[in-house]
């Protein structure tokens, strides 16, 4: 399978400022645990190993009690730590204040809703017309905060782009927020942190970071409703949609397809992935999805459609018109 | 090694403060009212996070619950007069007491028994429904408990087994009296007060 | 009224009071804290080797991208259940069976302070580990992972029994746990040998007596976060239900309350023992022993104050997390210190590399890796990209691996050779060891990396691609490599127990009081009870001490099952205890709980009632005297 980003997720391969300076202190912790754990070991290993003069012992082995131990306890076990401690903690304050809030104000805002095993993507705007709703991908502007505003549907999920922060717990009855701002043009890749059910582990999600003047082309793009069908072939992919049960839980923007319990289509084929990540979006993972959700994702709450032969290529015909 | 017995001259369980079934009660106490103080946590928390009127059906009534806390203390106050009395070997005094506790008690029940059919929510109309049945639930499940624990001690004061200086069974049950009182109270002021002070 | 005894064969009669009566009945009824300590143990490792399979099956599934030998479903059962057994079913009962066989025999005391329930806190164990295991047979396991976060796990999202059988088993197990934690604290006060001042008392001793003041407070929130979660379960009440007033982070706060005192309560007892054990093969007294008890005591104080560092993703505000952050990185100390007793015990000795030594050398190392993991996490910015990947997991593991099992095992090979009479196999030992140490550090470091690498927890397989393969091959060998570390130990467990070398009263030249009785203890422990002078008894003559203890003299205590009771600070005795015969009724307490809770879980009320309506009886039954004291005939009979 391909790899629908580059290399791993990791927490130190950091492409935003907050991943960064939570990258720094990270650094220092584990050099600084690396490094309690080579003196002690080394300590211990000395204590074990090293060389006892001959001392009057009684016969049978037990030694008699002599003094200093308290120094190594005290000095070990008490002062050091609590000095490396108190600076840790100094520079631990440091950076949480740093990334409490975004280098400049948010130039956009994003809600997100968790859902069982996917995430919703709006980005809000004062007029109805400029809101953009999709699905498992975020776009953002390079170098440019944006403030995301977190959402649950159901279960408590959680929210996390490990290059670029940390991860904020998504939790139904209570609005979180956080920002996010990637520094590299790219693609991250996201995932859902709080075992939320059987799919956890397929709720993932990309954020493409983009120049500003591309990001902006994007989101115009992705205000426009679903071109209306120009080939006999994909008007039958509309009128399959139309007359199956997707539009009972999708929305297509411009057709009559307004249901609300499974991903916003209107732009599905512009979409890097599909199921929350789960397969790159080609044609033929998207026919294999539409016939197969449940053996690629059990349990999820796409059922798996039969659809009478010949409809489903032309559905996903129609589908790969919707950029 | 050749084993020596010596003499010894101690008293056999002599029931007092120090005997160790005082301090297991006194351990069992102190797990009971963490229960409690983690119930009425939770009571607090809810109420700090009420997006709404906290109560939402307004306060809760103290008709009922005022007189009935009464009751409860007065029950402590005859518990501790039984108590009180069998130190100094008064064995109808015990029975006495602990009749009367008993009395009180279930009348403490019946009343709250009252006050549940009264309310105008259940435990599952919203959070403060469910907290207010579960909270005063089970300190009515604690009172029950103490209810039976005195049968059990009663029976055994009315067939004579407690002394002036042996009755640890029923000075445990005593406390435990006491401790269900204090739980009210505190019950109490939480529920049925503190709403009315903010 | 004084007693003097014949000084000639004083124990027959002593053997014929203590001793379980024969047959079914006394398997039973028994009272004996050694019996009971042994089944504790033998069924927390049978728990164990349950929990162990579980882990088999998880790291075989996860060894590479998109294996599929388990469905979702049952991976989630399945790890859920891990957790739960390895926490609750293993790790606290394995420490109460040392405690309840050890504490007597080093106390000088003939039992613990209440006999039957002891045998009650043995029945509920394991009546709710099978509780818990029931819902297998029903293909209804608990799925919702150890921590059961709601809405997820109320009744709309988990329709199945698999959370009402969390519910009430750990509702169930709490209750074992908080008898056991009574009858030790009351012990440790009130059951001392006459002399055995507080200054005087085994480590393992102030290990399980913190953690089981820690549990007296700590469980009950557990207790109330499940009663909760079955009331909205089964009521349709709505403490969690964010849209009528309730909200999930209040089972978060909960659960966490009880949760992370817990992890202390299942490692202190263990620090005791190995603070025990390290004085043996170091050849020294432990040093900085008051440290050492003041910090077993400080740990699990400030263990009440750190809970919300297992919530720092949920969006509490920043000064309640700089907070927790700041106590989470404090409650390092006291562990430190420990470490350092035993660093400076074993430099100012002389080490014997027996195998339990090996598992406690081990043990120091694993703490070092855990604790510093958990300093890390502590950093509040830090935790928000490591929790709940499996950074966290790799740490969980090295503390629990670290401060629970490995002390564990080193008991094992130090202290069952004092309960079978027979030693085990050093040469066995060391694969033993090296096996579960190398298997273990193979197993969990590299989930360091992978966590670090963005692997999140709970996840029944993850894509290709991500770079985590090599890593969870990695793992998965080192948890094979640790199973059959384990697998060794019981072929080497059987073996002895056939044709190993007798062990004789104190085969590692021990200094405590056990180590004075024979290999396996009589039934009442001592013949006569020993008066106390030192804290390491059997060791006064070669450190040159001023006092000695006596042992082989003292009071004979053969009038009934008798025991002293002593103050709490001094050990002065002040008084007799009469410990109670073998009993039906803990068993039967015990069966009629798993009545009511059968009856709760099913939704059979009329079941529920009679459990509870069985259960009351049998306490009145339990209660109720039977033969009374001396003076109360004597007033009864003056009445008459």
């Amino acid at each position: 399978m391909i790899a629908m980003q580059s290399g791993s997720p990791s927490m130190f391969g950091t492409a935003g400022p907050a991943a960064h300076e939570i990258a720094v202190l990270g650094w220092v912790l584990t050099i600084i645990s690396l490094a309690v754990l080579l003196v002690v070991s080394l300590i211990l290993l000395a204590a074990l190993f090293r060389q006892r003069a001959a001392r009057a012992e009684q016969p049978d082995g037990v030694v008699i009690r002599p003094n200093g131990s308290i120094t190594l306890i005290v000095w070990g076990g008490i002062v050091i730590p609590a000095i490396i401690l108190v600076c840790a903690l100094l520079f631990i304050l440091f950076v949480q204040s740093a990334v409490a809030t975004p280098p400049t104000p948010p130039v956009a805002t994003i809600r997100i809703v968790g859902h069982r095993w996917w995430w919703q993507v709006i980005y809000t705007a004062n007029a109805p017309d400029q809101q953009v709703v999709t699905a498992n991908e975020i776009h953002v502007p390079v170098g440019q905060p944006v403030r995301l505003e977190l959402a649950s549907a159901d279960v408590i999920h959680s929210f996390w782009v490990p290059k670029l922060a940390g991860k904020t717990d998504v939790i139904p009855g209570q609005q979180n927020t956080m920002w996010m701002q990637a520094d590299k043009p790219g693609v991250y890749w996201g995932e859902c942190a709080e075992y939320c059910g059987l799919q956890h582990t397929h709720m993932n999600l990309l954020v493409v970071a983009q120049s500003p003047a591309d990001f902006r082309h994007w989101l115009d793009q992705q205000r426009q409703p679903a071109a209306p069908p120009t080939d006999p072939v994909t008007a039958t992919g509309e009128r399959v949609f139309a007359r199956s049960a997707c539009a009972a839980c999708h929305t297509v923007g411009g057709t009559t397809a307004m249901g609300q319990i499974g991903p916003d289509l209107t732009h599905v084929a512009s979409r890097r992935t599909l199921a929350a990540g789960t397969l790159p979006n080609t044609p033929g993972n998207l026919a294999g999805w539409i016939a197969n959700a449940q053996g690629i994702k059990p349990g999820n709450d796409m059922p798996t459609m039969t659809l009478p032969p010949g409809d489903l290529q032309v559905l996903v015909a129609w589908l790969e018109t919707l950029q | 090694m050749a084993i020596v017995a010596r003499p010894y001259d101690l008293p056999i369980s002599p029931q007092d403060r120090r005997a160790p079934g005082r301090l297991g009660m006194m351990l069992l106490i102190a797990t009971e009212a963490s229960f409690f103080v983690y119930l009425l946590f939770s009571y607090f928390y809810l109420a700090s996070m009420a997006r709404g009127s906290w109560p939402p059906d307004g306060n809760p009534a103290l008709r009922l619950s005022l007189p009935n806390t009464i009751i409860l203390i007065v029950s402590s106050g005859t518990m501790w007069w039984a108590e009180a009395g069998i130190k100094k070997g008064q064995q109808m005094r015990l029975r006495i007491g602990l009749l009367v506790t008993l009395v009180l008690g279930m009348l403490f029940l019946a009343l709250q028994g009252l006050e549940y059919s009264n309310q105008k929510f259940t435990p599952a109309t919203h959070a403060y429904g469910s907290l207010f049945f579960t909270i005063t639930g089970f300190h009515g499940a604690h009172v029950a408990a103490g209810l039976l624990m005195n049968i059990f001690v009663q029976a055994r004061a009315w067939a004579g087994h407690f002394t002036a200086t042996r009755h640890l069974a029923l000075s445990n049950v005593a406390l435990y009296w006491h401790f269900v009182d204090v739980v009210w109270i505190v019950v109490f002021l939480s529920l049925y007060i503190s709403p009315r002070l903010g | 009224m004084a007693i003097t005894t014949a000084p000639t064969a004083p124990v027959e009669k002593l053997e014929r009071l203590w001793e379980t009566a024969p047959g079914l009945y006394g398997v039973l009824a028994t009272v004996d804290h050694k019996t009971i300590g042994k089944r504790y143990i033998v069924t927390a490792l049978v728990f164990f080797l349950l929990g162990g399979i579980e882990a088999a099956f998880m790291r075989t599934q996860l060894i590479h991208s998109n294996v599929h030998l388990l469905g979702a479903e049952e991976y989630d059962q399945i790890f859920t259940m891990h957790g739960v057994t390895m926490l609750f079913l293993f790790a606290s009962p394995i420490l109460s069976g040392f405690s309840n066989y050890l504490w007597p025999l080093m106390i000088g005391a003939r039992d613990m302070a209440f006999p039957r329930v002891n045998a009650l806190s043995y029945w509920t164990f394991l009546l709710s580990g099978v509780f818990l295991y029931t819902s297998f047979l029903i293909g209804q396991a608990p799925d919702g992972g150890w921590f059961a976060y709601v809405p997820m796990t109320g009744r709309t999202y988990s329709p199945g029994l698999n959370l009402d059988f969390y519910a009430l088993g750990l509702i169930f197990i709490t209750i074992s746990t908080t008898v056991g934690a009574v009858n030790f604290v009351v012990t440790f006060f009130k059951m001392r040998a006459p002399g055995m001042s507080l200054n005087r008392v085994p480590i393992i001793m102030w290990g399980t007596r913190s953690a089981s003041v820690a549990i007296v407070f700590a469980l009950p929130a557990l207790s109330v976060a499940c009663v909760m979660l079955y009331f909205d379960r089964r009521f349709g009440m709505h403490f969690f239900d964010a849209a009528e007033g309730g909200h999930p982070l209040l089972w978060q706060h909960l659960f966490w309350m009880f949760g992370h005192p817990w992890v202390y309560i299942i490692v202190l007892p263990a620090i005791g023992l190995a603070s025990d054990m390290i004085p043996t093969f170091a050849r020294r007294p432990l040093a900085g022993y008051t440290f050492v008890a003041l910090s077993t005591i400080t740990t699990a104080i400030l263990g009440f104050g750190v809970w919300v560092h297992h919530m720092f993703a949920t969006g509490l505000p920043m000064l309640a997390t700089t907070f927790f952050s700041a106590a989470s990185m404090m409650i390092a100390i006291p562990s430190g210190v420990s470490i350092f007793a035993w660093i400076a015990t074993i430099w100012h000795g002389k080490p014997v590399f027996r195998t339990p030594f090996l598992f406690l050398i081990g043990f120091i190392v694993l703490f070092v890796i855990g604790g510093v993991s958990g300093v890390m996490t502590a950093a509040v910015p830090f935790d928000r990209q490591l929790t709940d990947n499996y950074f966290i997991v790799a740490h969980l593991h090295y503390v629990l691996i670290g401060i629970n099992v490995f002390p564990v095992f080193a008991a094992l090979y130090y202290w069952l050779p004092k309960m079978t009479g027979r030693m085990l196999s050093e040469r066995y030992g060391r694969w033993v060891f090296w096996l579960m140490f190398i298997g273990a550090n193979l197993a969990f470091f590299p989930m360091h990396i992978s966590g670090m690498l963005g692997m999140p927890r709970r996840v029944y397989t993850y894509q290709p691609g991500l770079g985590w393969d090599t890593i969870n091959l990695i793992t998965s060998i080192g948890a094979y490599v640790f199973a059959l570390g384990v697998l060794l130990f019981l072929v080497d467990f059987f073996r002895s127990l056939a044709v190993g070398p007798e062990a004789g009263d104190n085969p590692w030249d021990a200094p405590t009081l056990e180590w004075s009785v024979s290999s396996p203890p009589p039934p009442y422990n001592f013949a006569v009870i020993p008066t106390v002078r030192s804290r390491h008894p059997l060791w006064e003559g070669r450190l040159g001490e001023e006092y000695h203890t006596i042992v082989g003299t003292g009071p004979i205590l053969d009038r009934g099952r008798e025991t002293f009771g002593t103050s709490a600070l001094d050990s002065d005795a002040y008084e007799i205890l009469q410990m109670p015969e073998d009993s039906l009724w803990p068993l039967i307490l015990a069966a009629m709980m798993t009545v009511m809770f059968y009856g709760l879980l099913f939704g059979v009320w009329w079941l529920a009632v009679l459990g509870l309506v069985l259960m009351i009886s049998s306490l009145a039954g339990w209660c109720w005297p039977r033969s009374l004291h001396a003076d109360e005939m004597e007033l009864l009979s003056g009445e008459e």
